[in-house]
């Protein structure tokens, strides 16, 4: 340990033992890689049955209850599983720490539990899809969900709420750790921004899967023990249960979109070599919209039959909550002037990010609309809307951290020409699957549809021939990057001449981070020194 | 609208269409210049000022308030102008007028099913006359559904346990989809039908057709109510014309504020209505006792539907079973719809 050649966090030991015991919060992370990566082939595989489905209007590929249980297992494993841990679990889990010179998270034990409680979660709700089967949609509406269907909704249930504790275990960790760890000098002013992303999701994290925990409970009870909280034959309310779902539902795609933020910062500021513009304002922006956040869950509801004013106040929030994600999009563009922009492939993911986010987010006004709402809700526009944000922004995010932070996770480079073909197919994939589904929206199909009228077929299959091609991209990078463990180049421990503390330690990094605690004397991105 | 072949809205047959479709298209001119000029700048800024040497180090860029301030206050400004534009025609779409004629809805799993004021029957098909407006009650006898005619720009979730209120006025004859919109269970996209909207002269001939429903005579909401209403024997406690009995007059009350045990006060409503023949003890009239039975389970919610349509027909002065009687269709409406006669 006292020689130049200090192990790495990787190579430190080598029994299986060290890894599933680890409390070092990078092995974590990695183990958490793997997880999300299974999870989210099997949530691709399910997609790929629905665009098979759907290319004709018969349904004559599955069975009407089976394609409900292939899009409910879709929707249940790509939010549960992958979207919400995705980033924070992964990237969050690595990089935290190092980022603020820390040499582990403030609990490192919980952050162990947190893995083993997400991952029982995880078998739950595979569970409940392989004996059985979940057909309730990922939203599990009342009294649907209570006391008609027919699948496995207690365990698919169940598996949801244990997954909320590890989300509630992750958050807790990074509140603590980003306020009692930073090293000397590192003010929040100095902070990279991913750590207030991270931050602000954190918050959100904690303070609203109590929430939907408990909406879950209740669901489980009423199933089990016929309770009768939404069931309107006992006095109940079905309405309720939607209210109790989207307090947590909504926040929850900021917990899916806020990281993604933070590393669209980090790779900005990197390939562009430039300090991100108004850095306050895009920090402040990510608590703003982690606050206001919590105020506008009612925009799911605006045909369920809540009051007409409730809908009008919801819908003003609504637009309010448009403005910090805007200013984003536009500091991060304001960033690239006269910037020294370099295209690598986690450039080329910011570069989708910017396209396929400023779509995302600007569809969402349409959403937010009051009148337009009452016509797309529930239709292909929606099912569009949020796949611009989850794939078009959490996704692209998601692949730009694992190609910027791959040689420091595992101190290898990958294929370089591979990657930036991959992000092209993936860009392109994209627009082609879930642009047409804006218009089907709008020609009014409604979603979760396993029958539909033949005219709409003509886009669902380019939505079909869409989703190949993404398809592939997204295999790529498993087989380009499984390479570059074996026989990529020894990575640097700073290949992309990036600022901020993980780039000051070597790739892979030790098992302490730092062979002495670092004293931060400058801003983040200081890219001009 | 039609661009290269594609249809890219659906048919404009209501009076609301047109207005959600402005509303659409503003929304859409504002998305398409934001995401040109973010993406455009982007794709500007990075060829432009793409990385020559290694060595490149532009100079730092601290931020501009002015020009933070002002990519805060235009979206503002914008985004409130599309929520004002958006209220305004959602306040036009969620409050029924005065007029026009009353039908009522019943989904369940998987089927639409629709009484006229005269008392026809359909199922999975809804004929309406264009150039009136025409209201619907709705409710579930099990999970949530949801009203949708894409033409019409219609749509509202039809919740068990609550009557929804919506309506169009359509503007085009012709057939149109509705579809049920909220996943409701596995035969959920089976749940289609489709609004026939007929000329006024059509409509009139075809509600004086013959196919009478095959459920029997032709009754009208209110006398099918009424029959309702005898054979459940509510009259033991409730009989029209005569002093309080066991339980509360119904004449005239429709409309009213009541007091309850308890000290609050409820409307009486069609849900109000609905409530008390189905959950009876949930809210007690003041001054009577909780005796009343459940009917839940004996009755269908169209039978609920039709006695509710029934209370509300009843006056002080009338008994009005007879004051409809061999009515016309419009008498129906008139008298289902606003409680005279």
């Amino acid at each position: 340990m006292q020689t130049q050649k200090k192990p790495s966090y990787l190579s430190a030991d080598h029994t299986i033992g060290s890894w599933l015991l680890t409390q070092d919060h990078k092995r974590i992370a990695i183990m958490y890689l793997v997880a999300v990566t299974l999870f989210f082939l099997i949530g691709s595989i399910l997609a790929l049955l629905i665009r098979l489905e759907l290319l004709t209007p018969a349904g004559d590929l599955l069975q009407s209850e089976s394609y409900n249980r292939v899009f409910t297992g879709h929707g249940v494993v790509m939010v549960f599983l992958f979207l919400i841990p995705g980033i924070p679990a992964v990237f969050g889990n690595f990089l935290v720490p190092i980022m603020i010179g820390a040499r582990d998270m403030a609990f490192p034990k919980i952050n162990l539990a947190s893995f083993y409680v997400f991952l029982a979660g995880g078998v739950m709700i595979l569970s409940a899809i392989v004996f059985g089967g979940l057909d309730t949609g990922w939203t599990f509406y009342t009294p649907y969900s209570s006391s008609y269907a027919t699948g496995r909704v207690t365990i698919g249930a169940l598996g949801a709420f244990t997954v909320g504790f590890s989300s509630i275990m992750t958050g807790l960790n990074f509140l603590v750790t980003i306020h009692k760890m930073r090293a000397p000098g590192l003010t929040w002013f100095r902070l990279p921004l991913f750590i207030w992303a991270h931050y602000a999701t954190a918050l959100i994290m904690v303070l609203g899967t109590p929430v939907v925990a408990i909406a879950i409970v209740m669901v489980a009870l009423e199933h089990l023990f016929g309770f009768g909280f939404f069931d309107p034959t006992k006095g109940g309310d079905p309405v309720l249960f939607q209210h109790l779902f989207w307090f947590y539902s909504h926040p929850a795609v900021y917990i899916m979109i806020l990281p993604a933020m933070g590393v669209i910062s980090e790779l900005i500021a990197c390939f562009s070599r430039k300090r991100i513009f108004g850095y306050k304002l895009v920090a402040f922006s990510s608590l703003g919209i982690a606050i206001i956040g919590f105020l506008i869950w009612g925009h799911h509801m605006f045909v369920s039959g809540q009051s007409a004013y409730a809908g009008l106040v919801f819908s003003l929030i609504t637009y309010i909550v448009a403005i910090p994600s805007a200013v984003k999009a536009f500091n991060w563009t304001a960033t690239l002037y006269r910037s020294s922009v370099s295209w690598k492939t986690p450039m080329m993911y910011v570069i989708g990010f910017m396209g396929l986010f400023a779509i995302g987010g600007l569809t969402g006004l349409f959403c937010a609309n009051l009148a337009v709402d009452v016509h797309i809700h529930d239709t292909y526009f929606i099912v569009a809307h949020f796949h611009y944000i989850m794939v078009g922004g959490t996704i692209m995010g998601y692949l730009g951290a694992l190609h910027f932070w791959w040689p420091k996770m595992t101190g290898r480079m990958y294929s370089e020409a591979w990657a930036r073909l991959s992000a092209i197919f993936v860009f392109f994939g994209f627009n082609l699957t879930f642009f047409p589904q804006f218009l089907l929206g709008y020609l009014g199909m409604p979603r979760r549809y396993h029958f539909y009228p033949e005219e709409f077929q003509f886009l669902n299959i380019m939505s079909t021939a869409g989703a190949s091609l993404l398809g592939l991209g997204y295999l790529f990078p498993i087989f380009y990057l499984m390479w570059s463990l074996k026989k990529g180049e020894q990575a640097p421990a700073n290949p992309w001449t990036a600022k901020g503390l993980e780039w000051e330690t070597t790739s892979p990094p030790p098992t302490t981070n730092f062979d002495k605690t670092p004293v931060v004397t400058e801003e983040a991105y200081a890219y001009e020194k | 609208m039609i661009l290269f072949g594609f249809n890219l809205l659906p048919a404009q047959a209501s009076t609301a269409a047109l207005s959600v479709d402005l509303v659409y298209l503003y929304i859409v001119a504002v998305t398409v210049f934001f995401t040109a000029l973010i993406y455009g700048l982007v794709m500007f800024f990075s060829i432009k000022y793409r990385r020559r040497s290694e060595s490149e180090r532009p100079k730092p860029i601290e931020g501009n308030h002015l020009l933070e301030i002002i990519w805060i206050a235009v979206p503002l400004v914008i985004v409130l102008t599309m929520f004002a534009a958006g209220t305004i025609v959602y306040f036009y779409i969620f409050h029924p007028p005065k007029d026009g004629i009353q039908m009522y809805g019943v989904g369940k799993q998987w089927m639409w099913k629709f009484q006229h004021p005269d008392g026809r029957r359909e199922i999975n098909d809804l004929h309406v006359p264009m150039g009136t407006p025409v209201k619907i009650t709705l409710t579930s006898e099990d999970v949530i559904h949801s009203f949708y005619v894409p033409a019409f720009r219609v749509k509202t979730d039809v919740v068990p346990g609550r009557y929804v209120q919506t309506w169009f006025e359509a503007t085009k004859p012709g057939e149109y989809h509705l579809f049920c919109a909220e996943y409701c269970g596995t035969e959920h996209s089976r749940m289609i039908g489709k609004v026939i909207v007929m000329k006024p002269e059509d409509y009139a001939k075809w509600l004086s057709g013959q196919d009478v429903s095959s459920t029997g005579p032709k009754l009208s909401m209110v006398e099918r109510g009424a029959k309702i209403f005898q054979d459940m024997r509510c009259a033991t406690c409730h009989a029209p014309g005569t002093a309080a009995g066991l339980g509360p007059k119904l004449e005239g009350i429709y409309g009213h504020d009541v007091a309850l045990e308890g000290g609050q006060t409820v409307k009486v409503d069609d849900g109000y209505l609905r409530e008390s023949i189905l959950l009876p003890t949930k809210r007690i009239v003041k001054g009577y006792q909780p005796l009343m039975p459940t009917y839940q389970g004996q009755i269908s919610e169209e039978d609920v539907l039709s006695v509710v349509a029934y209370v509300k027909s009843l006056t002080p002065q009338a008994a009005p079973a007879d004051a409809v009687a061999g009515g016309t269709p419009s008498d129906a409406a008139a008298t289902a719809g606003t409680a005279k006669d």
